[in-house]
């Protein structure tokens, strides 16, 4: 057990924990934000996606030793209040169904669009395609995407 | 009470038919108090206005948050905003609470309208009294009464103390399909917000104060059992507080994290007594049903005499694999033992079987066991079992310790139920016109039901038979089902026994209609001309999805350079769809661009939810049909994660346009019916293409 220090979502956090922890359950069962979710375990489903230092990461298979010092953002802290672009579109073309993956895509989404604000089909496509979705939302996923970047999705 | 009961009363009453799964039920669920109007189960207003619907069903992505209240909501006249939810877990007051079979809505239609109506009609004549006003001057809108010649008007919460005073009408009128102004429109999901935000509670994500966590260790082959185990290196792990066998096959890890109960498991040591699966091989199992086709088989519909028809004979055999149900969000369970109660917090679409089984497994009655039903995050039929409850409640009890019991992926896709592997004999005979004069389909596979322990009906499982439907008006017909048995643990899984049943017969159609020289769109036309009743179904409506996924799919006109259609329909949970598949190969393999699906459910409550079924749907059935296949060797499940069981990505997902039939009939299921087409209308795509059959699941092996 050691303390690592890491910010997240804005604020300094300091936890004790083996250091081989994967960040996913640091927040999850340390710091207690739940938005972010397991699906694989294995870097295969991007359910557990959050930013690290503005980069979209797999936190089931990130240790938790990795992003000391760094910045962290999950579902919880990408905005004050719920309503990014990206979220605003995904209720609008209202994209979830069971909704567990869909933190997971949301996190994938917002740092497609940091990096390419106009992205093409292509783009999303290639972007998007390590999250997995079993209730088959990708049409919805992608035209909240266009929507979010202001390239079309309105219906 | 048999633990499986409420599955065994799903089928029974899919059995039966429409409307007799769940009479109408109303019992107060408590006394109204402080002006609070509850007149059912259903309803809750109180003074402030606020209008609460109880949701007795699980919320798995399908909906049910929002279509079920939207249907009392109609017939209420209520302010939609002001409508809430309250999820209902384990209870005695509304019947079965199975969320299964695509019965939610079908099953609730008419409690929910009555719940509303009846509370309209109360809270209309505590309006009348209140004014002292003819109740026929009176009416209700938009959450209040308004008396129209004086345009007075009471708000909902303003006579919610005056209407539970009153009577509660027994047949209360229903509104025509025609004055509806919520049901049949977009309302935006409930459950949407939360579900952006990071705040919505799945069963994993629920928390009790001191909770610890636990994983179980499961033997890896079918029915072996821990013959010991060696904690000591578990035991060194941070946070491990206890290691110990908590049934025949299982050996739990409890820790203060999730990931000191992984670490704990993973180091330790157990011996398995592997059992007597231990040579279990898929393909050996294929081999066993090939063989058992020939055995006896129970008639699940016939007509004419298949063996008198002249003309050109055709035969053919098709194959499925087992397959897994895979939702995104693992099994989990949370308990807290408490020696003489048990309390569960369970993502389950069974809550009164977890309830049942807790209690059986933990020494206690049902009525000591509190169930509530968390968000799913996917179920699919998967959370139809009750292995999590029953593992979380044992673990509790054990450690003594409210815990959460938290599956790997790993866990999931090895220690499932699965969708049975099946093998299918079908022939049939041409006229010299080159239509069908004969037709017979022998279904050979396990049956879920009575691996389950439940009685079987006429010597065979009724399920299977309710699911091989056969809509299609040919003078001789033979349907029948060979019933064999696997130690391979079975599981409802979305449209259940109808996929296997409709790759089979929905291909060879379009085998016969390539052997007769006819389009396979017309040669199913033909078969559907008249309008009559076919084995319960109706040929026009079946005529109807087919004419409608053609037109809108432009069947016939000219496609794109390299691209094919197939198309298939089936009739499946009382709903009748028809699906076209747009497709081009490349490298051998197809790539689906266009599924065009047409259903008819009878009326739509929600045409926004209604296409994100069938949109799912189709995205389901295009994973089982291209890779999704589970295989056994040396007794154990081979595939462990989304390496090598792969669900369609986005780069592999078509655009899919869902249709639906306008109608006012009363609603049927919406959830499965558009997996069962999906698999023949890709594999008759493909033939289209290339001229090759797929007669076997899956397409990419």
């Amino acid at each position: 057990m050691v303390d690592i220090s890491l910010r997240v979502n804005g604020s300094e956090r300091k936890v004790n924990v083996s250091p081989d922890t994967p960040l996913l359950w640091v927040l999850r069962d340390t710091l207690e934000l739940t938005g972010t979710k397991f699906g694989c375990g294995a870097g295969l489903c991007g359910a557990c996606t959050v930013h690290v230092d503005g980069a979209a990461v797999r936190s089931c298979s990130t240790p938790v030793s990795q992003v000391a010092g760094k910045s962290v953002t999950t579902i919880e802290g990408l905005s004050a209040n719920g309503l990014h672009a990206v979220q605003k579109a995904w209720i609008a073309e209202e994209v979830p169904q069971c909704g567990y993956c869909q933190a997971g895509q949301i996190m994938e989404a917002a740092a497609l669009l940091a990096k390419n604000p106009q992205p093409s089909d292509e783009q999303i496509t290639q972007a998007m395609s390590g999250n997995i979705c079993r209730c088959g939302t990708y049409e919805r996923i992608r035209r909240a995407i266009h929507r979010a970047a202001g390239t079309g999705g309105a219906r | 009470m048999s633990p499986l009961s409420r599955r065994e009363f799903i089928a029974a009453g899919v059995a039966a038919g429409a409307g007799l799964v769940i009479g109408f039920y109303w019992p107060h669920r408590s006394s109204p108090s402080g002006g609070t109007f509850a007149p059912n189960a259903y309803l809750k207003i109180t003074p402030d206005g606020k209008i609460t619907v109880a949701v007795a069903r699980s919320e798995m992505g399908q909906g049910v948050r929002t279509s079920l209240p939207m249907i009392l909501a109609e017939e209420l006249e209520a302010d939609w905003k002001h409508v809430n939810i309250e999820q209902i877990g384990a209870s005695t007051l509304y019947g079965d609470q199975t969320t299964g079979g695509s019965a939610s809505v079908r099953t609730l239609w008419d409690p929910m309208r009555k719940a509303g109506a009846a509370a309209r009609e109360m809270l209309v004549s505590a309006a009348a009294l209140e004014w002292g006003v003819a109740r026929t001057s009176c009416k209700a809108e938009n959450g209040a009464v308004v008396h129209t010649t004086s345009n007075r008007r009471l708000t909902y919460g303003e006579l919610a103390g005056k209407a539970a005073t009153l009577p509660i009408p027994t047949d209360p009128p229903l509104k025509q399909s025609k004055e509806y102004k919520i049901v049949g429109t977009a309302v935006p999901r409930i459950d949407t917000p939360s579900k952006v935000d990071g705040t919505a509670v799945y069963g994993i994500d629920f928390r009790l104060p001191n909770m610890k966590y636990a994983a179980l260790a499961r033997c890896p082959v079918i029915g072996g059992k821990v013959a010991g185990f060696d904690d000591k290196e578990s035991k060194k792990i941070s946070g491990v507080s206890y290691v110990g066998k908590i049934s025949d096959a299982a050996v739990a890890v409890v820790a203060d994290s999730v990931w000191g109960a992984m670490e704990g498991r993973r180091v330790l040591n157990v011996q398995w007594d592997e059992g007597p699966n231990k040579e279990l091989s898929s393909t050996g199992m294929m081999d066993g049903l090939k063989k058992s086709a020939s055995g006896k088989a129970a008639v699940l519909y016939t007509a004419g005499d298949v063996s008198k028809a002249s003309g050109r004979r055709f035969a053919a055999e098709y194959q499925l694999p087992f397959m897994a149900h895979a939702p995104m969000e693992p099994g989990n369970c949370t308990a807290h033992f408490q020696g003489s109660s048990c309390e569960i917090w369970a993502p389950t679409q069974v809550p009164q079987d977890v309830r049942d089984s807790v209690a059986a497994a933990v020494g206690l009655d049902s009525d000591q066991v509190k169930v509530n039903v968390t968000l799913i995050g996917g179920g699919f039929g998967r959370r139809l079992e009750h292995d999590y409850g029953v593992e979380a409640a044992l673990v509790s009890k054990a450690a003594n310790t409210p815990v959460k019991v938290i599956w790997t992926r790993e866990d999931d896709m090895r220690f499932s139920t699965y969708r049975p592997a099946s093998y299918h004999r079908l022939s049939a005979t041409l006229d010299g016109q080159g239509w069908p004069v004969a037709f017979s389909h022998r279904v050979v596979m396990p049956s879920i039901n009575i691996q389950k322990g439940f009685p079987a009906e006429d010597g065979t499982d009724s399920e299977v038979k309710e699911e091989a439907s056969f809509v299609y008006a040919i003078p001789n017909t033979l349907i029948e089902y060979v019933m064999t048995e696997t130690p391979v643990p079975l599981g409802w899984m979305r449209s259940v026994n109808a996929l296997q049943v409709a790759f089979a017969s929905e291909s060879f159609m379009d085998e016969l209609a390539a052997a007769g020289g006819k389009d396979p769109l017309a040669l199913r036309l033909h078969l559907l001309a008249k309008d009559e009743d076919l084995n319960g179904w109706s040929s026009a409506r079946m005529r109807g999805v087919l004419q409608l996924a053609a037109e809108k799919a432009g069947w016939g006109k000219a496609l794109a350079p390299g691209h094919y259609h197939g198309i298939a329909c089936f009739a499946s949970f009382h709903t009748y769809m028809a699906e076209v598949v747009e497709i081009s190969m490349e490298n051998d393999q197809p790539r689906v661009h266009r599924v065009v699906g047409a259903m008819d459910c009878g009326q739509v409550i929600n045409p926004n939810i209604l296409e994100q079924q069938i949109q799912g749907g189709v995205i389901f059935a295009l994973t089982n049909a291209l890779r999704g296949q589970i295989t056994i060797e040396k007794g154990r499940v081979v595939q462990g994660n989304f390496d090598d069981y792969q669900p369609i990505r986005m780069n592999e997902a078509p655009v899919v346009e869902a249709h639906f039939v306008q109608s006012a009939e009363s609603p049927t299921g919406a959830g499965e019916p558009p997996v069962p087409p999906l698999a023949p209308a890709l594999c008759n795509a493909i033939f289209a293409a290339t001229k090759k059959r797929v007669r076997a699941l899956p397409v990419v092996s």
